[in-house]
């Protein structure tokens, strides 16, 4: 599970913020935070499905599941099979 | 009883003037809209009145009275001045929806400057665009945001002066850089407000245009005329309001409808800089007991998704007129809003060229759900045959939506581009690229663009703009960029791609384009989907037929083929 947040924190650090910008840790509001917007949730709902071989179906990727690290990976948790 | 009464009698009784008087505005004489928006406000004895109610994503809240908005933008006003920016030059804001946008704005104004907001999720390229166009003298910006200046101002010899709002002295200020505290500074008490006049220059907006780069859209002074009047009669705007216009001022709405009007009506409005969620927003709206909502179909399509059991856990008996602007409201939302909210959200029709709401279904009167409305009074709306340019004589008829120019805030021109301008009017009218019909008690309904500029989330986003940036991508050759229908924001961006020798379609491929695209464009241009394939549509003489593309996405008929060179 920690790996499986490390590669979410890494990849949203890696793309969406800015150089500048403060660190974040699994907990910081990403969608509320402004940090991924509803049009930018499309790329990062991408990469996760690319990533893990999964299809996230888009009545489960709502604003409030992709708030955080934390709780993107237990949504990506569900889809992971074994 | 709403402010704006019946119908038949304001249209009888209508003219700009009324506006004027209750503004205390004589022809020939100064007007500025940022002294209006505050030192007027606080000559009315409203000064202890709250002006902005700002609140974070993590609840953080400040709240400035209508003397601390006065007092704030003299901040601004003077530290532009002391820096040397003269009326006339253009200073962007470039940040998120921060205290400092709003009163940085009239700050702005004050000092006959033209105020240039810029969404703050553009990427470089779409950032570098637009500064380079204006000529853009000084930028305010926030320290998560400066990188991306950092990367284009080399290439922007116009841009003296970058502020920064938010420094901390973490990392030593670069080239060009300053640091600028409004707080810190303190309020100014004093500030000798330019004699700005009716035709001077006020705000600069940039719309995505069809075939070209984006167009500053220049609006000026006396716009305040129809800003103040549309909103005191369409959005319904009174003394004791708390209003909260959802747009963001990186676009027309959130400063036509979310700094200026608002502000020059005197009426105590509230901000939330944070991203979607519905139990946000509600929380928001009851907290704060808003009374007038001002938001967008997409937003509305969201809070719908999110369902009605969510509704249940607050008070939202505050609410008291609800509007939307940005796109078709469908009738589904409307209808759904009356069941929970139990009134219907009014939708209103206006573009970044008009400045001000235009058509429109209005408060007190009937609402016909999906319908645009009617026009606002002082304006002459139309739907014109495309091949002649001359209105239909019979309503039902579906054509182009045409405007006879002359309100207050019509745009008075596209920022050094008076081709494209002069392009925008046939026969007397102002086209405003969208298709409509008029039904026989004179509501307008909206039927699509009349042009391939994509609407998504209420937002224009250029085809060609975005196909541009494509070809920088190393591995694509070629590509089209159309509309694909989505649920939510109504349309969102789709390309199609073809690879160079070498390169292979995949899924990493297709995530690699869309962030390139998000990165240097903006996240709204970001192409939801891309269909890779061996050809584009196009013509013998080598135009690639986005219409065909278009068509194949909505389910249309193609249409003519003959000119298709590989049919």
């Amino acid at each position: 599970m920690d790996e499986l947040k490390e590669v979410i924190k890494n990849y949203v650090s890696n793309e969406y913020l800015e150089p500048d910008s403060d660190p974040i840790d699994y907990d910081t509001p990403l969608i509320s935070g402004g940090i991924v917007d509803s049009f930018s949730m499309v790329s990062l709902k991408r990469f996760l499905e690319n990533k893990y071989h999964i299809q996230i179906p888009d009545d489960k990727a709502t604003p409030e599941a992709f708030d955080s690290v934390n709780k993107i990976a237990e949504l990506v948790k569900e889809f992971v099979k074994g | 009883m709403s402010n704006f009464g019946d119908y038949e009698d304001r249209i009888r009784n209508f003219s700009w003037s009324l506006s004027e008087q209750e503004l205390g505005y004589q022809p020939g004489q100064p007007i500025n809209i940022g002294a209006y928006c505050s030192d007027r406000i606080c000559q009315q004895g409203k000064g202890d009145k709250i002006a902005l109610i700002w609140e974070g994503f993590s609840g953080e809240k400040k709240t400035y009275t209508y003397n601390d908005l006065r007092r704030y933008s003299n901040t601004f006003a003077r530290f532009l001045t002391d820096s040397g920016l003269k009326a006339g030059d253009r200073v962007c804001l470039f940040m998120d929806r921060m205290p400092e946008l709003y009163i940085g704005f009239v700050g702005i104004l004050k000092t006959g400057a033209i105020a240039q907001p810029l969404f703050s999720a553009f990427g470089e390229d779409s950032l570098f665009v637009r500064l380079e166009n204006a000529q853009t003298s000084a930028i305010f910006t926030q320290k998560k945001h400066v990188s991306k200046v950092r990367k284009i101002r080399e290439k922007l010899p116009h841009l003296q002066h970058i502020f920064i709002v938010d420094y901390d002295g973490k990392s030593p200020l670069q080239d060009r850089e300053e640091a600028f505290s409004m707080e810190g500074l303190g309020g100014v008490e004093d500030y000798d407000v330019y004699p700005t006049y009716a035709e001077s220059p006020s705000v600069l907006h940039y719309t995505s245009g069809t075939t070209g780069m984006p167009k500053g859209v220049q609006h000026v002074h006396y716009s305040l005329i129809s800003q103040y009047l549309t909103a005191k009669w369409v959005l319904d705007l009174r003394d004791d309001d708390i209003y909260w216009c959802t747009a963001d001022p990186g676009w027309v709405t959130g400063t036509s409808y979310g700094i200026i009007a608002p502000f020059a009506l005197g009426v105590t409005q509230c901000v939330l800089d944070s991203g979607f969620s519905a139990e946000a927003w509600y929380k928001f709206i009851e907290k704060n007991k808003v009374t007038v909502w001002y938001s967008a179909p997409t937003a509305i399509r969201s809070l719908m998704k999110a369902g009605d059991e969510i509704i249940k856990k607050f008070d939202l008996s505050c609410l008291r007129h609800l509007a939307s602007v940005g796109e078709p409201l469908n009738p589904e939302a409307v209808n759904w809003s009356i069941r929970v909210f139990g009134k219907p959200f009014h939708d209103t029709y206006w573009q970044t060229e008009t400045g001000c709401i235009l058509i429109t279904n209005f408060p007190g009167l009937p609402v016909k759900p999906g319908s645009m409305g009617r026009p606002f009074p002082g304006i002459t709306a139309t739907v014109l045959n495309p091949n002649t340019h001359e209105p239909y004589p019979q309503p039902g008829k579906i054509g182009l939506i045409g405007i006879k120019p002359g309100w207050p805030s019509m745009m008075r021109g596209y920022w050094q581009n008076e081709e494209a301008y002069k392009n925008k009017f046939r026969n007397g009218w102002y086209l405003t690229g969208d298709r409509a019909r008029l039904d026989s008690d004179g509501y307008f309904w909206f039927v699509g663009r009349d042009d391939d500029i994509i609407n998504t989330g209420g937002h224009l986003v250029s085809p060609f703009e975005v196909e541009s940036a494509l070809l920088e991508h190393l591995a694509v050759a070629e590509s089209a960029v159309v509309s694909k229908p989505d649920p939510i924001n109504m349309e969102v961006v789709k390309a199609f791609v073809t690879l160079k020798p070498g390169y292979s379609p995949s899924k990493d491929m297709e995530l690699d384009i869309m962030n390139f695209i998000r990165k240097k464009l903006s996240p709204l241009a970001m192409p939801q989907e891309i269909e890779f394939v061996e050809l584009l549509p196009k013509t013998r003489s080598g135009k690639i037929m986005r219409r065909i593309l278009h068509a194949k996405e909505w389910g249309e008929d193609i249409g003519d083929t003959s000119t298709l060179e590989n049919e």
